[in-house]
C-alpha cells in the first residue's frame, strides 16, 4: 500500500479530467420543466380580447401552449411556424401573453397575424410563474386531458417542429390520448 | 500590416519557447553546459516577443483599428483612452495573451534572480515554464488568435467595451489576479525540476519559498481586488458570490496557503517533502482549472467568456499533459523523498500539518461544490444549483477552526513543545479574548450578540497572542527596540499575514451580522433614516459623459444632526450599446461604508432607491492587504539574500559544471 | 550586492501600489447594476425573511445570480411572489416548496439533501476524516523516526565506544 498511495493523486486526476471532458458536452442553459406529466395549472383570467377564459376553454385535444410577448424578437421569428400550424388546423395553438400590455399585444396580433385560438392575458406574469416560465418564447405540448407532456424553450422553428414536436405528438397519439 | 507583425511575434515567441521546452531539459540530463545555458537567453527572448505582441494589440486598440476582430468586438471610438488600453484584457483572446505574457514575465524573473541556483536546476525550471508557454501560444494560434482580421469589410465602429468593465476595478483586478495566479506556475516548475532530477532537499525548499510567498501575496491581492470590485460594481453590498469562476482562484489560494506553510517545514526540518511537491502541483492545477472553467463554457456564470467547446478540449489537453504528467512523475519519484526527522504530537510540525489538512479540505470542498452541478447533470440529466448557503456552511466552520489553531503555531517549537508551556502562555490570551469578546460588542451596541462575540473573540485571540509573542521575543535584548530590530523579516511577515487574517475574519463576520439596508421611494426634499444615519434626497440633474448620458442624484447624509457626506449615485445609458447601468455612490470609511443605489423614476419626481450601512466591510480588504505585505516581507528575508550571495560566490569558484546534490551538501 | 537592492525595490513598489489601491477605494466613484423594489412589510422579521429568501433563491433566467441581485423579468415577479407569500403568513419552507414545484432544484442555491446530494453535503466531512487519517499516519511514522533518533545505530555506537576508549 505504501508505494501505491502515491498513485492516488494521478488516479483522482484522471477521474476529474474525464468528468470535465464529459461536461463539455452538456447543455447547462436549458432548464427542464417541473410540470412534465402534470396537469396544466388552473386559471381564471381574461384573454387578450377581453373575454373571460379558464381551463374549460382549452381545446379537448392535443394542443400547443405558446408563451409570447410583443416585445419578444424570437417570438416574431417563430411566428410563421405558428401561423402555418393554425392554418392547417390539426394542432390548436393557445397563447399566453406574458408580461405584456394588452393594447400592445392586440396591436402586435393585428400587425402580424393571430395564430392563437385565444391568448391568455398574463400582464403580471403570475400565470407564467405557475407554469415555470423563465422567458419568452416557450412552447408547451399539452395532451387532450390537459396534462403537460413536453416543453421547448426558445424559438420554435420548422426544424424543432420536425425533430422534437412531431415525434412527441406521434407518441401521444399512439398512446391514445 | 501591424497586427500581422503582432501575430508573427507570437510565432517567434512560440519557436523560442519550443526550443526552451526541450534543449535545456535534455541538456540537464546530459550535463550539456551549452544547452543548459541557453535557457536564460531563450526566456528573455520569449518575454520580448510576447511583449511586442501585446504592445501591438494595445496599439491596435488605441488607434481604433476595427479591422482586427478582437478590437471591433471590445472597443469603440467613443471609449475613453484608458479603457481602450485595458480592453486588451476585455475578452477571451486578449486576456489569454495577457495571461501568457505574465507567465513570460515570471519566467524572466526566474532567469534573472536565480544566479545562486545550480545551472542544471535553473535549466529544468525554465524548461518547464517554456513548455507551458508553448502550450499556451499553440492554444492561441489554434483557437483564440487576438490578431484575427475582419475581411473584407471591417466595421466603421466597434461594439464597445461592456459597460461593467469601464471602470477602475477592471484596470487593476485582472492583471493583478493573473500575476498571482500565474506565479504558481513557477512553484510548479520548481516542483517539476525536483521530480525530474529525482532529488529534493532543504536547499530546494529554501529557493522555492520566496517565489511561493510572492506568488501567494500577489494572488491574495488579486482576489481581494476582485472582491472589492464586485462589491461596488454589483451594487447590493455583496463581496463574494461563490461563483464558479471566482472559486478556482480561491482553490489555488487555499492550496497555495497550505504550500507556503508546508514549505516552512520542508525547509527547516526536511519533512513533508513529497507532500509539498504535491501541493505545488495542485495549486498550479487550480490555475489551469480556472482557465478551463472561464473559457470553455462549462459552467454558467457572470464572469464566463463566450463559450466555445473546442477551446475547452484544447485546455483540457494542456491540463492532462501538464498536471497528469506531473502527477504521474510524482507517483514514480515521490516515494524516494523521505522525511529526515521525526516530531512529537505537540510540535510546530503538527500545527503545520493541521493547517494543511484544514486548507486542503477547504479547497477540496470548494472544488466539490463547484463541479458537483455538472457531474449531477451528467448523471441525472437534471440541473441543480449550489450557491452561497452551501459554501458558507462548509467554509466558515473550517476557517474558524483554522483561526483557532493559528495562534498556537508561533508558540510551538520544532519537533517538541511542552504542553504546559503552551497552556500557560495561551491560557491567559484565551481568557482575555473571551472576556473582551463579550464586553466590547456590549459597549458598542448595547446588546449581547453571539456572532459579534465569536468574531471579536477569535480576532482578539489571534491579535493578542501575536502581541504577546512579540513581547516575549523582545524580552531578552538590551532594549525592546533592539529586540524588535533583531526579529527577522520572515517573522514579521508571518505576524503581519496572520494579523491580516484576523482583520479579514473580523470584517467578514461583523459585516455579515450587522449590515442593514432599506429600499424606499423618495421625492426631493424627503429623508429617511437607517441605523444612526439620516439620508436626505436633494434632487436629480442630467449628466453627459464621454460615451454615456444619465441622471445624477444628490444626497446629503447626516449623523446625529451633523452633515457627514454628500453622495451622487447615477443612472446611465451607454450610447454605443444602449445599455442602462447604475452607478452607486459610496461613502467609504474605516469603520463602515454607507452607500446608495438609485432605482428608477416613479410617478412625479419620486425615485426608488436602496440605502445601505455596512460596518467593517473595508476590513475584509484591509486584511487582505496585510496578508499581501506579510507575504512579500517574508520573501524579502535576509537569509535568502545571504544564501544567494554565498551561492553565487561558490558557483564562481566551482567553475562551469554544477550539480544539484553534492555541492549543496557542502555549503548548507 | 545589487540583489538585496532589487528585492527592496520590488517590495517598495508593491507597497506604493497597495496604498494607491486603498486610497482609490476611498475616493473613486463606482458602477453597479442592481434592482430596487420597494415592498412594505409589517415587521422587521418579515423584511429579514424576504432578504434571506431572495438571497437563497436563484434567478432562473440569469447567469448565477440570486433573486436579490437580479434586475427585471422573472426575478422581479418572483420577488413579488415572495412578498405576497410572506404577507400571507406562509412559512419559509412553504415558500421554498412553491418555488421548487415550478422551477425545480435549479432555483435553490441551498441544494436539498437527497440520495444524490448526500455526497455533496457529507463530502467535506469525509474529506476531513480522510485528511485526519493521513495526518495521523504521518505523525505516527514521524514519532517512530523521532524515537529512533534518540538511539544510536550500530556504527554510531562503535564510534562512541572508540571515542570513549580514546579518552580514557
Amino acid at each position: 500500500m505504501s508505494k501505491l498511495k502515491f498513485y492516488l493523486p494521478v488516479l483522482g486526476f484522471v477521474v476529474v479530467a474525464i468528468a470535465l471532458w464529459r461536461g463539455l458536452y452538456l447543455d447547462t442553459k436549458t432548464l427542464p420543466s417541473m410540470l412534465i406529466d402534470k396537469p396544466l395549472p388552473s386559471f381564471e383570467l381574461t384573454s387578450v380580447d377581453g373575454s373571460g377564459v379558464s381551463n374549460s376553454d382549452l381545446p379537448g385535444q392535443i394542443f400547443l401552449l405558446n408563451v409570447w410577448g410583443s416585445y419578444c424578437l424570437p417570438c416574431l421569428i417563430e411566428h410563421p411556424t405558428l401561423m402555418r400550424l393554425s392554418e392547417e388546423g390539426n394542432i390548436p395553438v393557445v397563447g399566453v401573453n406574458y408580461r405584456d400590455r394588452q393594447d400592445l399585444a392586440i396591436d402586435w396580433l393585428q400587425e402580424n397575424g393571430n395564430p392563437f385560438s385565444f391568448s391568455i392575458l398574463d400582464e403580471s406574469g403570475r400565470f407564467g410563474i405557475d407554469l415555470g416560465v423563465y422567458g419568452a418564447p416557450e412552447t408547451y405540448l399539452v395532451d387532450a386531458d390537459g396534462v403537460i407532456r413536453f416543453r421547448h424553450v426558445s424559438v420554435l422553428d420548422e426544424t424543432v417542429w420536425q425533430e422534437q414536436f412531431l415525434p412527441a405528438i406521434a407518441e401521444l397519439r399512439a398512446e391514445g390520448t | 500590416m501591424i497586427p500581422e507583425v503582432g501575430q508573427f511575434s507570437l510565432i517567434l515567441a512560440l519557436c523560442l519557447s519550443m526550443i526552451l521546452a526541450t534543449l535545456p531539459i535534455i541538456g540537464a540530463y546530459q550535463n550539456n553546459f551549452l544547452w543548459m545555458s541557453m535557457a536564460r537567453p531563450l526566456s528573455a527572448g520569449v518575454f520580448v516577443f510576447l511583449g511586442i505582441s501585446i504592445a501591438i494589440l494595445a496599439y491596435a486598440f488605441v488607434t481604433d483599428d476595427f479591422s482586427v476582430q478582437f478590437v471591433a468586438h471590445h472597443s469603440n471610438t467613443l471609449l475613453p483612452d484608458r479603457y481602450k488600453l485595458t480592453a486588451v484584457w476585455g475578452g477571451h483572446e486578449g486576456s489569454f495573451l495577457l495571461w501568457t505574457f505574465m507567465l513570460a514575465g515570471w519566467m524572466l524573473a526566474v532567469a534573472i534572480f536565480s544566479k545562486s541556483m545550480p545551472l542544471e536546476f535553473v535549466a529544468r525550471v525554465l524548461g518547464v515554464l517554456g513548455f507551458l508557454i508553448t502550450g499556451y501560444i499553440l492554444f492561441m494560434l489554434a483557437t483564440s488568435n487576438p490578431f484575427d482580421r475582419i475581411v473584407p469589410l471591417p466595421p466603421v465602429d466597434g461594439a464597445d467595451l461592456n459597460s461593467a468593465l469601464q471602470d477602475f476595478g477592471f484596470i487593476i483586478h485582472p492583471p493583478t489576479l493573473y500575476m498571482g495566479y500565474v506565479g504558481f506556475s513557477v512553484v510548479f516548475a520548481f516542483a517539476m525540476a525536483a521530480l525530474l532530477s529525482g532529488k529534493m532537499d532543504a536547499a530546494w525548499a529554501r529557493w522555492c519559498r520566496p517565489w511561493a510567498n510572492v506568488a501567494w501575496a500577489i494572488l491574495t491581492l488579486g482576489i481581494a481586488l476582485g472582491s472589492w470590485w464586485a462589491y461596488y460594481e454589483l451594487g447590493w453590498g455583496g463581496w463574494w458570490a461563490w461563483d464558479p469562476v471566482e472559486n478556482p482562484p480561491l482553490i489555488t489560494w487555499l492550496f497555495g496557503t497550505a504550500l507556503i506553510h508546508s514549505l516552512a517545514a520542508t525547509e527547516k526540518r526536511g519533512v513533508f517533502k513529497a507532500w509539498t511537491v504535491l501541493l505545488a502541483i495542485l495549486a498550479f492545477a487550480g490555475s489551469l482549472l480556472g482557465t478551463f472553467i472561464t473559457r470553455s463554457g462549462l459552467l454558467t456564470s457572470v464572469h464566463a467568456f463566450a463559450a466555445d467547446p473546442s477551446r475547452g478540449f484544447f485546455i483540457l489537453a494542456i491540463l492532462g499533459i501538464t498536471v497528469g504528467g506531473a502527477l504521474l512523475l510524482f507517483a514514480f519519484r515521490a516515494p524516494l523523498m523521505k522525511s529526515e526527522f521525526g516530531f512529537d504530537l505537540i510540535s510546530r510540525e503538527i500545527l503545520l500539518l493541521s493547517n494543511n489538512v484544514i486548507l486542503v479540505v477547504a479547497a477540496a470542498s470548494v472544488f466539490l461544490g463547484t463541479l458537483f452541478p455538472m457531474v449531477y447533470q451528467a448523471i441525472t440529466d437534471d440541473l441543480i444549483s449550489i450557491g452561497p448557503p452551501y459554501f458558507n456552511a462548509i467554509f466558515i466552520p473550517l476557517m474558524a477552526l483554522l483561526a483557532l489553531l493559528l495562534s498556537i503555531g508561533p508558540y510551538t517549537r520544532w519537533k517538541r513543545t511542552s504542553k504546559t508551556y503552551l497552556v500557560q502562555q495561551l491560557g491567559k490570551v484565551a481568557l482575555a479574548a473571551l472576556v473582551l469578546g463579550v464586553v466590547l460588542p456590549l459597549l458598542v451596541t448595547r446588546q449581547i450578540s453571539l456572532p459579534a462575540t465569536m468574531a471579536v473573540a477569535i480576532g482578539l485571540w489571534i491579535l493578542l497572542a501575536m502581541l504577546q509573542d512579540i513581547v516575549n521575543k523582545t524580552a531578552n535584548k538590551a532594549t525592546r527596540l533592539k529586540g524588535l530590530r533583531a526579529l527577522s523579516f520572515s517573522y514579521y511577515g508571518m505576524q503581519m499575514a496572520h494579523t491580516g487574517m484576523a482583520v479579514m475574519l473580523l470584517g467578514v463576520a461583523l459585516t455579515s451580522s450587522f449590515s442593514s439596508e432599506r429600499s424606499v421611494l423618495l421625492s426631493p426634499g424627503q429623508d429617511v433614516g437607517l441605523g444612526n444615519y439620516v439620508f436626505r434626497f436633494d434632487g436629480v440633474a442630467s449628466v453627459n459623459g464621454p460615451n454615456y448620458i444619465g441622471e445624477e442624484a444628490s444626497f446629503t447624509v447626516f449623523e446625529e444632526g451633523e452633515e457627514i457626506a454628500i453622495l451622487h449615485p447615477e443612472r446611465r445609458i451607454y450610447l454605443a450599446t444602449n445599455t442602462p447601468s447604475t452607478e452607486m455612490a459610496i461613502d467609504a470609511g474605516f469603520l463602515r461604508d454607507l452607500f446608495i443605489t438609485l432605482g428608477e423614476r416613479k410617478e412625479g419626481d419620486a425615485w426608488s432607491m436602496t440605502l445601505y450601512v455596512k460596518p467593517f466591510v473595508r476590513w475584509i480588504w484591509l486584511g487582505a492587504i496585510f496578508m499581501t505585505f506579510g507575504g512579500i516581507l517574508a520573501a524579502a528575508d535576509k537569509r535568502y539574500r545571504r544564501l544567494r550571495r554565498k551561492q553565487t560566490e561558490s558557483n564562481r569558484s566551482q567553475g562551469k559544471s554544477n550539480t544539484l546534490g553534492g555541492e549543496l551538501q557542502a555549503s548548507s | 550586492m545589487s540583489s538585496s537592492g532589487t528585492f527592496v525595490n520590488r517590495k517598495v513598489l508593491l507597497l506604493i501600489a497597495a496604498i494607491v489601491v486603498l486610497l482609490a477605494s476611498v475616493l473613486l466613484p463606482t458602477t453597479a447594476h442592481s434592482q430596487v423594489d420597494t415592498f412594505d412589510f409589517d415587521t422587521n422579521e418579515q423584511q429579514d425573511r424576504f432578504r434571506t429568501l431572495s438571497d437563497e433563491l436563484r434567478c432562473p433566467m440569469c447567469q448565477n445570480s440570486s433573486l436579490s441581485g437580479s434586475t427585471g423579468g422573472v426575478a422581479e415577479d418572483l420577488r413579488r411572489e415572495i412578498h405576497r407569500m410572506i404577507m400571507e403568513d406562509m412559512s419559509d419552507g412553504e415558500i421554498i416548496q412553491f418555488m421548487f414545484e415550478r422551477y425545480g432544484d435549479f432555483i435553490l442555491f441551498r441544494p436539498r439533501l437527497t440520495g444524490a446530494t448526500v455526497l455533496l453535503w457529507f463530502g467535506p466531512l469525509l474529506f476531513l476524516l480522510i485528511g485526519g487519517l493521513f495526518a495521523f499516519r504521518i505523525w505516527r511514522r514521524a514519532r517512530q523516526i523521532s524515537d529512533s533518533d534518540t538511539q544510536l545505530n550500530k556504527s554510531q555506537q562503535d564510534r562512541l565506544q572508540a571515542l570513549l576508549g580514546e579518552k580514557t
